[in-house]
Parts: C-alpha cells; structure tokens; sequence
C-alpha cells in the first residue's frame, strides 16, 4: 500500500515537473498537423507528423544499427573528451604557465566550425567510427576542461588551509579537498558535452559514413524524404535526453551531498 | 626546565595592504604550559588571529619565534589542531569522515580513523549522526562536529580561534559546559581566541589581553577559581573582579569591545 502510494506521489510529482512541456509539445504538433492538412502543404516541404510517424514505422528495421553506431560514438566520444578536459584541467589548475599558454589556444580551437574540421578527420581516420569519435570528443572537452579547471581553482582556500594545518600535503590537499570541490563544477561541463555529444557524431556521420543515424539522413535528404529526416531529428533529441540524463544519474552517485534535502525543504 | 606547550618569542608581523604597512603583531611574548588552558581576548584585527596562524605554520611571520613543544612552528604546518573561526566541515564527507580527517591526514588508516572517531560521537553528543551530512546539521552540532575532528588530530596542543563565535548566546553557554566536562576527559593544552571576555574567564586558566592593531599583550588576568566551573560563577564578586580587571585593560588598549563587536572577521587575520 505504502509503495503504491510512493508510487503515485512519484508519479503525480513527474506530472508536476513536466506536465506543463509535455502539453505545449503536444499543442504544437497538433498544430503542426492541423497546419499541414489546412493549407495542403507539400510533404517534401513540410511533412505532417502523421507522415513522420509513418516514416519512422517504415524504416523501423534499419535504425537499431543506426541508433547503435551514433550512441556508440556519442558514448566514446564523450568518454575520451572527458579524460582529455580534466588532463587538461589539472594542468592548467596547477600550473600557471600552462594556463596563460593553453587557455587562449583552447579557446581558438573551439572557433573552428566543425563542418571544416570532419572531412580533414575523415581523411585522416578513414570512414570508421574513428573520425566520428574524434569530432564529439573535440566538442565535448571544452566544456569539461573549462569547468573543472574552474572548480579546481576555486578550493575554498580556508579548508586548504585546514588540511594544510594537519600536515596535509599537496596531493593530500588535492584529494581530501580540491577534487571533491571541483567534482560538481565538473559534471556541469559534462552535462554540456553530453548534450552535444549525439550531434557531434551525426555531424561527423554527416560527412561520410557507412553506418549511423547521420548516413540515414544524407540517404534521407538525396531521396527528398523529408519526413524520414525529421525521424532522426527526434530520434537524436532522444538520444540526446538519454545521454543527458544517464550523467546525471552519475553526478547524482559521485556527488551526493550535492542532492542532500535539508529538513526545511522536505517539509 | 620543563619545555612549555608553546613558547612564542619577539614575535611580529607586519604585511602590505593596498601599498601601506600593517603592522599586524608588535613583540609578543607567550608561554603556555603543558595542559593549561589559556585564552587570548581582544579586539577584531588586533592580529589573535594571525598569531594563531603562525603557530599552525600556515603563516610565515616577519620576525620572531613560535614553537610548539620545542620544536619551531614557523613554516611546518602539523604540530598542532588548529580550529579556524568558521567550522570548515568539509560537505562531501559525512559527519564521520568529517570527524577522521585529521587521522587520515596523519596518514592512520581510513577504517582505523573512523572507528577511533566513531568512539567519541557519544562523548561530543552527536550519536546517531554519524551518517549525516554537514548541511543537515544545525550550527551547534556542526561546532560540535568541528571541535571532535579537532580533538582528533594527533596533536597535544589546540589552537581554538572563535570556536563559538558564530553560535547564539544559550547555545555558547551550553557549549561552554560540555567542553570543559570534554577537556576533563581528554585533556589537551588550549590556547583559545575569542572577544568574549565572560567565555575566556569561564573557560581559561589565564586571560590575556591583547591591544589593538599592532597587537601587543597588555594584561595577564589568572581565572581566580579552579577547573569545573558552574555557569552560576559568573555573577560571584571574584569573577565580576577579574572580568573588570580584563575589560580595564582592553579599555587602556585603546578599543572598546563595542567597536570588537562591529567587524567580526579582521582583514588579513
């Protein structure tokens, strides 16, 4: 009884949270179809979300694969862009050398448009997963490098000094303190880079691929079907709620105290 | 000669702030015995603080020596528990790691700290919230919490800087009480920060005064009654003697405790 309840308040407090988005979504695209059916709209215009969804039924075979190469190289990518942004943020916490070189080079790099950087990389890496892979990690390190470099340089400078008056060295003052404090700061950048993640690799799919949800759309686009390439337009929103999420998941198990209620607001 | 606790000698400081000298400490001179209980009053930015910041070795004085059980304090940290003015627990550790930190720093083994931190949770009426996280706390249990991690590191010799300051008055009363009742069963050497002069009296052994900017000691006052002492004392003609001795002295430094009141936390203390 006491889990149903549990379950029900669950339930009504999700209604709660996104009750208001899911109604607008479904406002518009009942709009949508109304809009396409009222003014005839052609289907390689404008496809109507019915049209789409017979878009999605038709080709249902042929996604798992695609959906599983770009989550594949969403995931990696992701991964090695994170390992590269905290390398890259300990070195530029640390060691102010490193940072009066580095940052303003790591900004520029973030100024180069990615549809110029892929077919370089494809050329490089061939048609793979290993470009695809490259091209999110390129995108999603920045955001993580900028973040934690930022948390790391921000440790409470009382509780270094605390560690520091028990003896504490440098790596001790890293671990029981700079780390912790700069693990949030970090899951924020992931979070960005997580967003992105999904895009990235359809981006680097876009250029030449064999497999993936960014080849279904050039296949999509070169046989006018409009309504297919908007299949993979919801599809990547999807995976990328899906990725988002899963990293939330994971700050929310590495950063506890982060999500502490306190007694005045459970009650 | 029995090796004072802590023996600080000709000690000053001085620093730049916005291209001006500050003098911060002028030629102080302190001994505090093995086991005594000494308390440091006077006014904000008299440099308490940074006296007590030199003795942690977090601060590097411009002249003079500081040493802890003979050993010089200047520049090396880890020869004494040093409790800041605010409880600095750490909000990623629970109540209990909070409490291990100083053993774990010490290099004792994570599962051997917590159990001997675990210990003193009754002691320092915190049973039951060793799971608990710090926000979840209120202010006198996290003072609580701060001084136990502060018992806890290795170290004869506390330096307690404020510990109460942030506390309303009935829970500092309360405070008082327990600890002296704590030190009665760990005993420790402490040489205790504040600008309350009733707490430093109920407390200490010894009072000193110190004057303002640049801080100098002006006064020695012995607390004219043995350890245990009831919250009642306060209002017997000995202590109301001894407190008007303190407050004299304060008043010849040049400041009064309203002004002490008005600027809690000294720039560069």
């Amino acid at each position: 009884m006491r889990v149903l309840q549990g379950a029900a308040r669950g339930v009504s407090r999700a209604a709660g949270a996104y009750g208001p988005s899911a109604v607008l979504l479904a406002l518009l695209v009942v709009g949508w179809e109304a809009w396409v059916r009222v003014f005839d709209t052609r289907p390689y215009i404008l496809p109507a979300p019915s049209r789409i969804w017979e878009g999605f039924w038709g080709t249902k075979g042929l996604l798992p694969e695609h959906i599983r190469t770009t989550l594949a190289e969403a995931v990696l990518g992701l991964g090695f862009g994170a390992a590269a942004g905290v390398a890259i943020a300990v070195l530029v916490a640390g060691i102010p050398l490193v940072r009066r070189v580095l940052m303003p080079l790591l900004v520029v790099s973030q100024t180069v448009p990615m549809v110029v950087l892929a077919p370089l990389l494809i050329v490089w890496f061939g048609f793979g997963m290993t470009p695809k892979v490259v091209v999110v990690a390129l995108w999603g390190f920045f955001p993580v490098a900028v973040a934690t470099a930022d948390g790391l340089m921000h440790a409470d400078r009382e509780m270094v000094g605390l560690v520091r008056s028990m003896g504490g060295n440098r790596l001790q003052v890293l671990r029981y303190i700079a780390v912790p404090a700069a693990l949030p700061a970090f899951f924020s950048g992931l979070k960005i880079a997580a967003a992105y993640a999904v895009g990235g690799a359809v981006v680097g799919e876009w250029i030449g691929a064999s497999s993936g949800l960014g080849l279904y759309i050039t296949r999509a686009q070169t046989s006018f079907r409009v309504d297919r390439v908007f299949v993979a337009v919801v599809l990547i929103a999807l995976l990328s709620m899906l990725l988002f999420a899963a990293v939330h998941m994971l700050a929310r198990l590495a950063t506890p105290w982060m999500y502490v209620k306190t007694e005045e607001e459970t009650t | 000669m029995v090796t004072p606790a802590v023996r600080v000698e000709g000690l000053e400081h001085t620093f730049r702030q916005k291209g001006r000298e500050v003098r911060a400490l002028d030629r102080v001179d302190l001994e505090v015995g093995e086991g005594e209980f000494v308390a440091l009053v006077g006014p904000s930015g008299c440099g308490k603080s940074t006296l007590l910041r030199v003795l942690a070795g977090l601060l590097v004085p411009t002249g003079g020596s500081a040493e802890v059980g003979g050993v010089s304090a200047v520049g090396r940290p880890g020869l004494v528990a040093f409790m800041p003015q605010k409880d600095l627990l750490l909000p990623w550790r629970r109540a209990l790691a909070n409490a291990a930190l100083g053993l774990e720093v010490h290099g004792v083994p994570r599962k051997e700290a917590r159990a001997r931190a675990r210990a003193l949770f009754g002691v320092f009426g915190l049973e039951g919230f060793e799971q608990a996280w710090p926000v979840q706390m209120s202010g006198g249990m996290r003072q609580r919490l701060a001084l136990l991690r502060t018992f806890l590191v290795p170290s004869r010799v506390l330096l307690l800087d404020e510990p109460f300051g942030a506390l309303d008055a009935i829970t500092r009363r309360g405070m008082h009480a327990w600890l002296q009742a704590v030190l009665a069963l760990e005993p420790r050497t402490v040489l205790l920060v504040t600008h309350d002069v009733e707490e430093a009296l109920v407390l200490a052994d010894r009072v000193v005064v110190m004057s303002p900017r640049p801080g100098r000691l002006v006064e020695e006052v012995a607390a004219p009654f043995p350890r245990a002492r009831e919250p009642g004392i306060v209002t017997s003609p000995g202590f109301v003697a001894a407190k008007a001795r303190v407050l004299a002295a304060l008043g010849e430094g040049g400041g009064t405790l309203a002004e002490a009141g008005e600027e809690r936390r000294a720039p560069g203390a």
